[in-house]
Protein backbone atom coordinates (compact mmCIF):
# COMPACT_ATOMS: atom_id res chain seq x y z
CA UNK A 1 0.00 0.00 0.00
CA UNK A 2 2.69 2.46 1.48
CA UNK A 3 5.01 1.78 -1.02
CA UNK A 4 1.79 2.15 -3.76
CA UNK A 5 1.58 5.36 -2.60
CA UNK A 6 5.19 6.74 -2.78
CA UNK A 7 5.60 5.27 -6.14
CA UNK A 8 2.71 7.18 -7.24
CA UNK A 9 4.18 10.08 -6.22
CA UNK A 10 7.40 9.43 -7.48
CA UNK A 11 5.97 8.57 -10.68
CA UNK A 12 4.33 11.99 -10.61
CA UNK A 13 7.83 13.76 -10.00
CA UNK A 14 8.96 11.55 -13.19
CA UNK A 15 5.82 12.99 -15.47
CA UNK A 16 6.71 16.13 -14.61
CA UNK A 17 10.76 15.61 -15.21
CA UNK A 18 9.22 14.41 -18.58
CA UNK A 19 7.83 17.07 -19.72
CA UNK A 20 10.56 18.64 -19.17
CA UNK A 21 12.97 16.52 -20.97
CA UNK A 22 10.45 16.60 -24.25
CA UNK A 23 11.91 13.89 -25.94
CA UNK A 24 12.30 11.08 -23.49
CA UNK A 25 8.32 11.27 -22.49
CA UNK A 26 6.91 8.45 -22.67
CA UNK A 27 4.57 5.84 -21.24
CA UNK A 28 5.99 4.59 -17.76
CA UNK A 29 6.24 1.41 -17.30
CA UNK A 30 5.48 0.86 -13.39
CA UNK A 31 5.77 -2.75 -13.78
CA UNK A 32 9.31 -3.61 -12.74
CA UNK A 33 8.86 -2.54 -9.27
CA UNK A 34 9.30 -4.20 -6.16
CA UNK A 35 6.68 -7.32 -5.02
CA UNK A 36 7.30 -8.98 -8.41
CA UNK A 37 9.93 -11.67 -6.21
CA UNK A 38 5.80 -13.01 -5.43
CA UNK A 39 5.39 -13.90 -8.59
CA UNK A 40 6.50 -18.07 -9.84
CA UNK A 41 7.09 -17.10 -13.46
CA UNK A 42 10.58 -15.90 -13.10
CA UNK A 43 14.06 -17.28 -12.28
CA UNK A 44 17.14 -15.81 -11.00
CA UNK A 45 20.74 -17.13 -12.67
CA UNK A 46 23.83 -16.87 -10.98
CA UNK A 47 26.42 -16.53 -13.50
CA UNK A 48 29.49 -14.97 -15.17
CA UNK A 49 30.10 -12.18 -16.73
CA UNK A 50 31.73 -13.31 -20.13
CA UNK A 51 28.12 -15.16 -20.71
CA UNK A 52 26.54 -11.61 -20.03
CA UNK A 53 29.47 -9.49 -21.93
CA UNK A 54 29.34 -11.56 -25.22
CA UNK A 55 25.65 -11.16 -26.00
CA UNK A 56 24.41 -14.90 -25.64
CA UNK A 57 21.83 -14.34 -23.25
CA UNK A 58 20.51 -11.55 -24.70
CA UNK A 59 20.11 -13.53 -27.75
CA UNK A 60 19.14 -16.94 -26.49
CA UNK A 61 16.82 -16.03 -23.07
CA UNK A 62 14.05 -14.73 -25.45
CA UNK A 63 13.46 -17.84 -26.96
CA UNK A 64 13.75 -19.76 -23.28
CA UNK A 65 10.57 -17.71 -22.13
CA UNK A 66 8.62 -17.46 -25.31
CA UNK A 67 8.37 -21.56 -24.93
CA UNK A 68 8.42 -21.79 -21.54
CA UNK A 69 6.44 -18.58 -20.55
CA UNK A 70 9.44 -18.40 -17.87
CA UNK A 71 11.39 -15.10 -17.17
CA UNK A 72 15.32 -15.62 -16.84
CA UNK A 73 16.61 -12.80 -14.47
CA UNK A 74 20.74 -13.04 -14.56
CA UNK A 75 23.09 -12.10 -12.22
CA UNK A 76 26.24 -11.60 -14.21
CA UNK A 77 29.35 -11.93 -12.00
CA UNK A 78 32.76 -13.56 -11.23
CA UNK A 79 32.70 -17.66 -11.30
CA UNK A 80 33.41 -17.47 -7.09
CA UNK A 81 31.15 -14.32 -6.10
CA UNK A 82 28.37 -16.65 -7.99
CA UNK A 83 29.23 -19.73 -6.55
CA UNK A 84 29.16 -17.71 -3.29
CA UNK A 85 25.67 -16.35 -3.77
CA UNK A 86 23.97 -19.63 -4.65
CA UNK A 87 25.65 -21.12 -1.62
CA UNK A 88 23.69 -18.25 0.55
CA UNK A 89 20.11 -19.54 -2.24
CA UNK A 90 20.53 -16.59 -3.80
CA UNK A 91 19.82 -17.42 -6.78
CA UNK A 92 18.10 -20.82 -8.27
CA UNK A 93 20.44 -21.65 -10.84
CA UNK A 94 24.02 -21.42 -11.24
CA UNK A 95 25.67 -21.44 -14.87
CA UNK A 96 29.57 -20.41 -14.23
CA UNK A 97 32.94 -22.06 -15.72
CA UNK A 98 35.61 -23.46 -13.24
CA UNK A 99 34.77 -27.03 -13.09
CA UNK A 100 36.60 -27.79 -9.93
CA UNK A 101 34.24 -25.79 -7.57
CA UNK A 102 30.95 -26.52 -9.30
CA UNK A 103 31.62 -30.46 -8.45
CA UNK A 104 32.45 -29.10 -5.15
CA UNK A 105 29.25 -27.30 -4.85
CA UNK A 106 27.50 -30.36 -5.93
CA UNK A 107 29.72 -32.53 -3.35
CA UNK A 108 28.80 -30.09 -0.60
CA UNK A 109 25.02 -30.48 -1.46
CA UNK A 110 24.51 -27.23 -2.61
CA UNK A 111 23.47 -28.59 -5.96
CA UNK A 112 21.68 -31.44 -7.17
CA UNK A 113 23.87 -32.50 -9.82
CA UNK A 114 26.01 -30.78 -12.02
CA UNK A 115 25.56 -31.28 -16.19
CA UNK A 116 28.20 -29.44 -19.29
CA UNK A 117 26.35 -27.17 -21.28
CA UNK A 118 28.68 -25.71 -24.17
CA UNK A 119 32.53 -24.72 -23.97
CA UNK A 120 34.77 -22.29 -26.11
CA UNK A 121 38.51 -21.59 -25.18
CA UNK A 122 40.85 -19.20 -23.76
CA UNK A 123 43.06 -16.84 -25.55
CA UNK A 124 46.10 -14.65 -24.54
CA UNK A 125 45.71 -11.30 -26.18
CA UNK A 126 48.70 -8.57 -25.91
CA UNK A 127 49.74 -5.57 -27.55
CA UNK A 128 50.34 -6.48 -31.36
CA UNK A 129 53.40 -5.45 -30.94
CA UNK A 130 54.17 -8.46 -28.85
CA UNK A 131 57.44 -6.80 -26.69
CA UNK A 132 57.65 -10.61 -25.76
CA UNK A 133 57.85 -12.05 -28.79
CA UNK A 134 55.06 -14.87 -28.02
CA UNK A 135 52.78 -14.62 -31.11
CA UNK A 136 52.44 -17.89 -32.63
CA UNK A 137 53.44 -19.94 -29.97
CA UNK A 138 51.48 -23.07 -29.77
CA UNK A 139 52.55 -23.78 -26.10
CA UNK A 140 50.31 -21.70 -23.53
CA UNK A 141 52.72 -22.65 -21.00
CA UNK A 142 56.26 -21.19 -23.20
CA UNK A 143 53.81 -18.07 -23.90
CA UNK A 144 53.67 -17.56 -19.85
CA UNK A 145 56.97 -18.10 -19.12
CA UNK A 146 58.42 -15.98 -21.48
CA UNK A 147 56.57 -13.33 -20.41
CA UNK A 148 57.76 -13.46 -16.95
CA UNK A 149 60.79 -13.84 -18.31
CA UNK A 150 61.16 -10.92 -20.68
CA UNK A 151 59.19 -8.86 -16.98
CA UNK A 152 56.32 -7.84 -20.02
CA UNK A 153 53.31 -6.38 -18.09
CA UNK A 154 50.59 -9.45 -17.77
CA UNK A 155 46.88 -7.85 -16.17
CA UNK A 156 45.46 -11.08 -14.05
CA UNK A 157 41.88 -10.79 -13.24
CA UNK A 158 42.54 -11.47 -9.34
CA UNK A 159 38.81 -11.91 -8.46
CA UNK A 160 38.57 -15.62 -8.17
CA UNK A 161 36.66 -16.39 -11.45
CA UNK A 162 36.24 -19.11 -13.60
CA UNK A 163 39.33 -17.47 -16.10
CA UNK A 164 41.06 -16.31 -12.79
CA UNK A 165 41.36 -19.86 -11.81
CA UNK A 166 42.41 -21.10 -15.33
CA UNK A 167 45.19 -18.49 -15.53
CA UNK A 168 46.42 -19.96 -12.16
CA UNK A 169 46.16 -23.26 -13.13
CA UNK A 170 48.13 -22.53 -16.15
CA UNK A 171 50.78 -20.36 -14.27
CA UNK A 172 51.41 -23.54 -12.56
CA UNK A 173 51.56 -25.91 -15.75
CA UNK A 174 54.52 -23.43 -16.54
CA UNK A 175 56.25 -23.90 -13.73
CA UNK A 176 56.16 -19.74 -13.01
CA UNK A 177 55.02 -18.47 -9.44
CA UNK A 178 53.75 -14.97 -10.13
CA UNK A 179 52.44 -13.72 -6.81
CA UNK A 180 56.30 -12.20 -6.05
CA UNK A 181 56.18 -10.08 -9.32
CA UNK A 182 52.53 -9.02 -7.74
CA UNK A 183 52.59 -4.93 -8.31
CA UNK A 184 55.32 -5.08 -10.80
CA UNK A 185 55.16 -6.80 -14.16
CA UNK A 186 52.35 -9.18 -12.98
CA UNK A 187 49.42 -6.90 -12.10
CA UNK A 188 46.21 -8.34 -10.37
CA UNK A 189 42.83 -6.10 -11.23
CA UNK A 190 40.24 -7.78 -9.32
CA UNK A 191 37.95 -6.78 -11.76
CA UNK A 192 35.63 -8.74 -14.49
CA UNK A 193 36.78 -9.39 -17.49
CA UNK A 194 36.19 -6.91 -19.58
CA UNK A 195 37.55 -3.99 -17.30
CA UNK A 196 40.63 -6.11 -17.27
CA UNK A 197 40.96 -5.63 -20.63
CA UNK A 198 40.09 -2.32 -20.74
CA UNK A 199 43.64 -2.02 -18.19
CA UNK A 200 45.61 -4.10 -20.58
CA UNK A 201 44.68 -2.02 -23.61
CA UNK A 202 45.95 1.09 -21.72
CA UNK A 203 48.91 -0.49 -20.41
CA UNK A 204 49.76 -2.57 -23.18
CA UNK A 205 49.62 -5.61 -21.61
CA UNK A 206 49.35 -9.81 -21.64
CA UNK A 207 46.21 -10.74 -20.55
CA UNK A 208 44.08 -14.16 -20.60
CA UNK A 209 40.47 -13.85 -21.84
CA UNK A 210 37.80 -15.96 -22.91
CA UNK A 211 36.84 -15.90 -26.53
CA UNK A 212 33.59 -14.73 -26.10
CA UNK A 213 34.39 -11.86 -24.04
CA UNK A 214 37.38 -11.20 -26.36
CA UNK A 215 35.25 -11.31 -29.60
CA UNK A 216 32.88 -8.67 -28.59
CA UNK A 217 34.93 -6.54 -26.91
CA UNK A 218 34.78 -3.04 -28.22
CA UNK A 219 37.78 -1.67 -26.97
CA UNK A 220 40.44 -3.51 -28.08
CA UNK A 221 43.07 -0.35 -29.03
CA UNK A 222 46.34 -2.34 -29.90
CA UNK A 223 45.64 -5.34 -28.36
CA UNK A 224 45.21 -8.72 -30.83
CA UNK A 225 45.13 -12.15 -30.03
CA UNK A 226 48.42 -13.80 -29.53
CA UNK A 227 48.33 -17.64 -27.97
CA UNK A 228 45.40 -19.56 -29.44
CA UNK A 229 44.47 -23.51 -29.82
CA UNK A 230 46.83 -25.33 -26.85
CA UNK A 231 44.72 -27.70 -25.37
CA UNK A 232 45.19 -26.35 -21.45
CA UNK A 233 42.71 -23.19 -23.23
CA UNK A 234 39.72 -25.29 -23.37
CA UNK A 235 36.86 -23.63 -21.45
CA UNK A 236 34.04 -25.54 -19.87
CA UNK A 237 30.35 -24.29 -19.19
CA UNK A 238 28.42 -26.18 -16.47
CA UNK A 239 25.06 -25.38 -15.31
CA UNK A 240 23.77 -26.94 -11.44
CA UNK A 241 20.56 -26.39 -10.07
CA UNK A 242 20.76 -25.37 -6.69
CA UNK A 243 19.35 -27.77 -4.08
CA UNK A 244 15.87 -27.08 -3.14
CA UNK A 245 16.89 -29.07 0.32
CA UNK A 246 19.63 -26.88 1.08
CA UNK A 247 17.32 -23.38 -0.52
CA UNK A 248 14.09 -24.20 0.00
CA UNK A 249 13.25 -20.87 -1.48
CA UNK A 250 14.72 -22.28 -5.07
CA UNK A 251 11.84 -22.19 -7.56
CA UNK A 252 12.91 -25.96 -8.44
CA UNK A 253 10.72 -26.94 -11.13
CA UNK A 254 11.22 -23.55 -13.11
CA UNK A 255 15.03 -24.04 -12.48
CA UNK A 256 14.92 -27.33 -14.07
CA UNK A 257 13.16 -26.67 -16.39
CA UNK A 258 15.74 -24.15 -17.60
CA UNK A 259 18.33 -26.67 -16.82
CA UNK A 260 16.81 -29.21 -19.04
CA UNK A 261 16.35 -26.63 -21.97
CA UNK A 262 19.94 -25.21 -21.83
CA UNK A 263 20.86 -29.22 -22.29
CA UNK A 264 18.25 -30.04 -24.12
CA UNK A 265 17.76 -29.85 -28.46
CA UNK A 266 16.33 -26.06 -28.29
CA UNK A 267 19.22 -24.67 -26.09
CA UNK A 268 21.89 -26.37 -27.72
CA UNK A 269 20.34 -24.91 -30.98
CA UNK A 270 20.21 -21.94 -29.47
CA UNK A 271 23.62 -21.62 -28.37
CA UNK A 272 25.39 -23.59 -31.11
CA UNK A 273 22.98 -20.13 -33.12
CA UNK A 274 24.56 -17.60 -31.84
CA UNK A 275 26.95 -15.41 -33.85
CA UNK A 276 28.85 -12.42 -33.03
CA UNK A 277 30.71 -11.13 -36.51
CA UNK A 278 29.67 -13.78 -38.33
CA UNK A 279 31.51 -16.17 -35.34
CA UNK A 280 30.13 -18.65 -33.37
CA UNK A 281 31.22 -18.05 -29.62
CA UNK A 282 30.06 -20.73 -27.57
CA UNK A 283 30.00 -24.45 -29.06
CA UNK A 284 26.92 -26.83 -27.04
CA UNK A 285 28.40 -30.09 -25.95
CA UNK A 286 25.39 -31.31 -23.03
CA UNK A 287 25.25 -34.68 -22.65
CA UNK A 288 28.55 -35.57 -22.42
CA UNK A 289 30.08 -35.78 -18.89
CA UNK A 290 27.37 -35.27 -16.83
CA UNK A 291 27.99 -36.36 -13.61
CA UNK B 1 38.70 11.93 -28.41
CA UNK B 2 36.64 9.80 -31.40
CA UNK B 3 34.62 8.46 -28.36
CA UNK B 4 33.53 11.93 -27.07
CA UNK B 5 31.96 12.72 -30.46
CA UNK B 6 30.30 9.55 -30.61
CA UNK B 7 28.96 9.77 -27.40
CA UNK B 8 27.45 12.83 -27.98
CA UNK B 9 25.97 12.12 -31.47
CA UNK B 10 24.72 8.67 -29.28
CA UNK B 11 23.22 10.83 -26.71
CA UNK B 12 21.24 12.43 -28.82
CA UNK B 13 20.14 9.91 -31.24
CA UNK B 14 18.86 7.96 -27.40
CA UNK B 15 17.02 10.68 -26.34
CA UNK B 16 15.69 11.96 -29.67
CA UNK B 17 14.15 8.39 -30.13
CA UNK B 18 13.15 8.11 -26.96
CA UNK B 19 14.91 4.69 -27.21
CA UNK B 20 12.75 2.39 -24.68
CA UNK B 21 15.53 0.94 -23.05
CA UNK B 22 16.56 3.96 -22.10
CA UNK B 23 13.63 5.01 -20.76
CA UNK B 24 13.27 2.04 -18.71
CA UNK B 25 16.55 2.41 -16.93
CA UNK B 26 16.18 6.28 -16.81
CA UNK B 27 12.66 5.90 -14.95
CA UNK B 28 13.91 3.31 -12.82
CA UNK B 29 16.77 5.46 -11.99
CA UNK B 30 14.31 8.34 -10.88
CA UNK B 31 11.98 5.98 -9.59
CA UNK B 32 14.35 4.13 -7.03
CA UNK B 33 16.51 7.88 -6.02
CA UNK B 34 13.55 9.47 -5.65
CA UNK B 35 11.63 6.81 -3.42
CA UNK B 36 15.31 6.67 -1.32
CA UNK B 37 15.26 10.04 -1.11
CA UNK B 38 11.37 11.13 0.17
CA UNK B 39 12.08 8.53 2.96
CA UNK B 40 15.64 9.49 3.85
CA UNK B 41 14.20 13.10 4.18
CA UNK B 42 11.35 11.88 6.39
CA UNK B 43 13.66 10.28 8.46
CA UNK B 44 16.80 12.59 8.16
CA UNK B 45 14.77 16.14 8.52
CA UNK B 46 13.28 15.47 11.57
CA UNK B 47 16.48 13.41 13.21
CA UNK B 48 18.44 16.41 11.80
CA UNK B 49 16.29 18.68 13.98
CA UNK B 50 16.33 16.57 17.14
CA UNK B 51 20.43 16.71 17.02
CA UNK B 52 19.97 20.51 16.10
CA UNK B 53 17.54 21.92 19.36
CA UNK B 54 17.90 19.23 21.89
CA UNK B 55 19.81 18.75 24.82
CA UNK B 56 20.62 14.91 25.56
CA UNK B 57 23.80 13.15 26.52
CA UNK B 58 25.20 11.93 23.83
CA UNK B 59 24.67 14.45 21.61
CA UNK B 60 27.86 15.74 20.74
CA UNK B 61 28.86 12.02 20.17
CA UNK B 62 25.65 11.55 17.99
CA UNK B 63 26.37 14.52 15.65
CA UNK B 64 29.99 13.15 14.91
CA UNK B 65 28.71 9.70 14.33
CA UNK B 66 26.25 11.31 11.70
CA UNK B 67 28.60 13.47 9.92
CA UNK B 68 31.09 10.81 9.80
CA UNK B 69 28.46 8.73 8.00
CA UNK B 70 28.47 10.75 5.23
CA UNK B 71 31.60 9.47 4.13
CA UNK B 72 30.04 5.85 4.24
CA UNK B 73 31.33 4.10 0.85
CA UNK B 74 28.72 2.91 -1.41
CA UNK B 75 30.07 -0.52 -1.64
CA UNK B 76 30.23 -0.96 2.12
CA UNK B 77 26.66 -0.20 2.25
CA UNK B 78 26.02 -2.50 -0.64
CA UNK B 79 27.64 -5.18 0.97
CA UNK B 80 26.07 -4.57 4.31
CA UNK B 81 22.32 -4.85 3.21
CA UNK B 82 23.19 -7.72 0.77
CA UNK B 83 24.43 -9.78 3.68
CA UNK B 84 20.91 -8.20 5.54
CA UNK B 85 18.59 -9.51 2.67
CA UNK B 86 20.54 -12.30 1.51
CA UNK B 87 18.50 -15.98 1.29
CA UNK B 88 21.23 -16.68 4.52
CA UNK B 89 20.82 -13.27 6.40
CA UNK B 90 18.45 -11.83 8.69
CA UNK B 91 15.79 -10.56 6.26
CA UNK B 92 16.02 -12.91 3.69
CA UNK B 93 12.45 -14.31 4.29
CA UNK B 94 11.30 -11.17 2.37
CA UNK B 95 13.08 -11.90 -0.87
CA UNK B 96 13.80 -8.50 -1.43
CA UNK B 97 17.42 -8.69 -2.87
CA UNK B 98 17.79 -8.32 -6.97
CA UNK B 99 14.53 -5.98 -6.74
CA UNK B 100 14.15 -2.44 -6.87
CA UNK B 101 13.38 -2.51 -3.10
CA UNK B 102 17.04 -3.69 -2.09
CA UNK B 103 18.07 -0.81 -3.99
CA UNK B 104 16.12 1.61 -2.52
CA UNK B 105 17.00 0.26 0.83
CA UNK B 106 20.60 1.24 0.12
CA UNK B 107 20.65 4.38 -1.40
CA UNK B 108 18.71 5.48 1.68
CA UNK B 109 20.96 4.44 4.13
CA UNK B 110 23.45 6.01 2.13
CA UNK B 111 21.31 9.46 1.78
CA UNK B 112 20.24 9.43 5.67
CA UNK B 113 23.55 10.82 6.75
CA UNK B 114 24.10 13.46 4.74
CA UNK B 115 19.87 14.84 5.06
CA UNK B 116 19.90 14.60 9.03
CA UNK B 117 24.17 16.14 9.45
CA UNK B 118 23.46 19.04 6.65
CA UNK B 119 20.33 19.99 8.52
CA UNK B 120 21.32 19.90 11.84
CA UNK B 121 24.02 22.25 10.80
CA UNK B 122 21.18 24.75 8.74
CA UNK B 123 18.58 24.14 11.75
CA UNK B 124 21.47 25.01 14.73
CA UNK B 125 22.32 28.09 12.84
CA UNK B 126 18.95 28.60 12.70
CA UNK B 127 17.74 27.86 16.02
CA UNK B 128 20.20 30.47 17.31
CA UNK B 129 18.23 33.48 16.12
CA UNK B 130 14.97 31.77 16.97
CA UNK B 131 15.29 30.15 20.15
CA UNK B 132 14.41 33.12 22.40
CA UNK B 133 11.45 34.69 20.44
CA UNK B 134 10.15 30.90 20.30
CA UNK B 135 10.46 30.23 23.84
CA UNK B 136 8.88 33.90 24.92
CA UNK B 137 6.03 32.67 22.68
CA UNK B 138 5.86 29.30 24.40
CA UNK B 139 6.28 27.95 21.79
CA UNK B 140 6.86 23.76 22.58
CA UNK B 141 9.89 21.69 20.81
CA UNK B 142 7.12 20.35 18.16
CA UNK B 143 6.23 23.35 17.31
CA UNK B 144 9.74 25.03 17.55
CA UNK B 145 10.83 21.74 14.92
CA UNK B 146 8.24 22.40 12.91
CA UNK B 147 8.74 25.93 12.66
CA UNK B 148 12.22 25.55 11.98
CA UNK B 149 11.92 23.42 9.29
CA UNK B 150 9.62 25.70 7.73
CA UNK B 151 11.87 28.74 7.48
CA UNK B 152 14.77 26.82 6.36
CA UNK B 153 13.12 24.99 3.80
CA UNK B 154 15.21 26.77 0.52
CA UNK B 155 18.16 25.88 2.50
CA UNK B 156 16.62 22.30 2.99
CA UNK B 157 16.09 22.17 -0.60
CA UNK B 158 19.41 22.05 -1.51
CA UNK B 159 20.22 19.30 1.76
CA UNK B 160 17.61 17.46 -0.56
CA UNK B 161 19.45 17.94 -4.22
CA UNK B 162 22.79 17.02 -2.28
CA UNK B 163 21.20 13.82 -0.81
CA UNK B 164 19.51 13.27 -4.36
CA UNK B 165 23.14 13.95 -6.26
CA UNK B 166 24.78 11.28 -3.76
CA UNK B 167 21.82 8.30 -4.63
CA UNK B 168 21.36 9.10 -8.32
CA UNK B 169 24.81 9.15 -8.77
CA UNK B 170 26.20 5.51 -6.30
CA UNK B 171 26.90 2.45 -8.45
CA UNK B 172 28.94 0.57 -5.60
CA UNK B 173 25.66 -0.03 -3.41
CA UNK B 174 23.22 -0.90 -6.48
CA UNK B 175 25.25 -2.77 -8.48
CA UNK B 176 25.37 -5.57 -5.58
CA UNK B 177 21.80 -5.09 -3.85
CA UNK B 178 20.40 -4.77 -7.30
CA UNK B 179 22.39 -7.05 -9.61
CA UNK B 180 22.21 -4.96 -12.62
CA UNK B 181 19.40 -7.41 -13.79
CA UNK B 182 18.41 -6.29 -17.24
CA UNK B 183 14.46 -5.02 -17.31
CA UNK B 184 14.42 -5.30 -13.40
CA UNK B 185 17.36 -3.63 -11.73
CA UNK B 186 19.32 -2.12 -14.47
CA UNK B 187 19.93 1.84 -13.66
CA UNK B 188 21.62 4.64 -15.34
CA UNK B 189 25.10 3.88 -13.27
CA UNK B 190 25.23 0.13 -13.11
CA UNK B 191 24.31 0.48 -17.32
CA UNK B 192 27.31 2.54 -17.53
CA UNK B 193 29.55 -0.03 -16.01
CA UNK B 194 28.22 -2.72 -17.47
CA UNK B 195 28.84 -0.48 -21.05
CA UNK B 196 32.10 0.27 -20.12
CA UNK B 197 32.88 -3.28 -19.29
CA UNK B 198 32.09 -4.59 -22.81
CA UNK B 199 34.42 -1.80 -24.03
CA UNK B 200 31.55 0.01 -25.33
CA UNK B 201 32.96 3.19 -24.01
CA UNK B 202 31.07 5.86 -26.50
CA UNK B 203 27.83 4.27 -25.24
CA UNK B 204 28.93 4.67 -21.53
CA UNK B 205 29.78 7.71 -21.76
CA UNK B 206 26.34 8.79 -23.78
CA UNK B 207 24.31 7.52 -21.11
CA UNK B 208 26.89 9.40 -18.37
CA UNK B 209 26.03 12.65 -20.64
CA UNK B 210 21.86 11.47 -20.13
CA UNK B 211 22.45 11.46 -16.51
CA UNK B 212 23.98 14.27 -16.22
CA UNK B 213 20.95 15.95 -18.13
CA UNK B 214 18.76 14.74 -15.37
CA UNK B 215 20.90 15.67 -12.91
CA UNK B 216 20.26 19.41 -14.47
CA UNK B 217 16.63 18.81 -14.61
CA UNK B 218 15.91 18.16 -11.26
CA UNK B 219 18.26 21.02 -10.40
CA UNK B 220 16.40 23.17 -12.60
CA UNK B 221 13.14 22.48 -11.14
CA UNK B 222 14.26 22.83 -8.03
CA UNK B 223 15.53 26.29 -8.48
CA UNK B 224 12.16 27.23 -10.34
CA UNK B 225 10.49 26.26 -6.96
CA UNK B 226 13.00 27.98 -5.04
CA UNK B 227 12.29 31.36 -7.32
CA UNK B 228 8.43 30.69 -6.38
CA UNK B 229 9.39 30.88 -3.06
CA UNK B 230 8.82 33.86 -0.83
CA UNK B 231 12.12 36.62 -0.53
CA UNK B 232 12.40 35.19 3.67
CA UNK B 233 12.70 31.13 3.34
CA UNK B 234 15.33 31.93 0.55
CA UNK B 235 17.82 32.40 3.93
Amino acid sequence: MMWNAVSKSVVGAWSLLALMAGPLAGPLDADTEAGTDTDPGHILVQSTTSTENSGLFEAILPQFTAQTGIEVRVVAVGTGQAIKNARNCDGDVLFVHDRASEERFVADGAGLSRADVMYNDFVIVGPAADPAGIAGLGDVAEALSTIAATGQAFVSRGDQSGTHKAERRLWVTAGVDPDPASGTWYRESGSGMGATLNIAAGMDAYTLSDRATWVAFQNKASLAILVEGDDRLFNQYGVILVSPEACPSVRAEAGQAFVDWLTGPAGQAAIAGYRRDGRQLFFPNAGRGTN
Amino acid sequence: MQDFTAAVGLAVRLLATADPDLVEIVSLSLQVSLTALIIAALVGLPLGACLAIGRFRGRSVAIVVVNALMGLPPVVVGLIVYLCLSRAGPFGVLGLLYTPAAMIIAQTVLVLPIIAALSRQILEDLNRDYDEQLRSFGVGWRGSVATLLWDARASLATVLLAGFGRAIAEVGAVIIVGGNIDHVTRVMTTAIALETSKGNLALALALGLVLLLIALAVNALAAALRQSMPEAARA
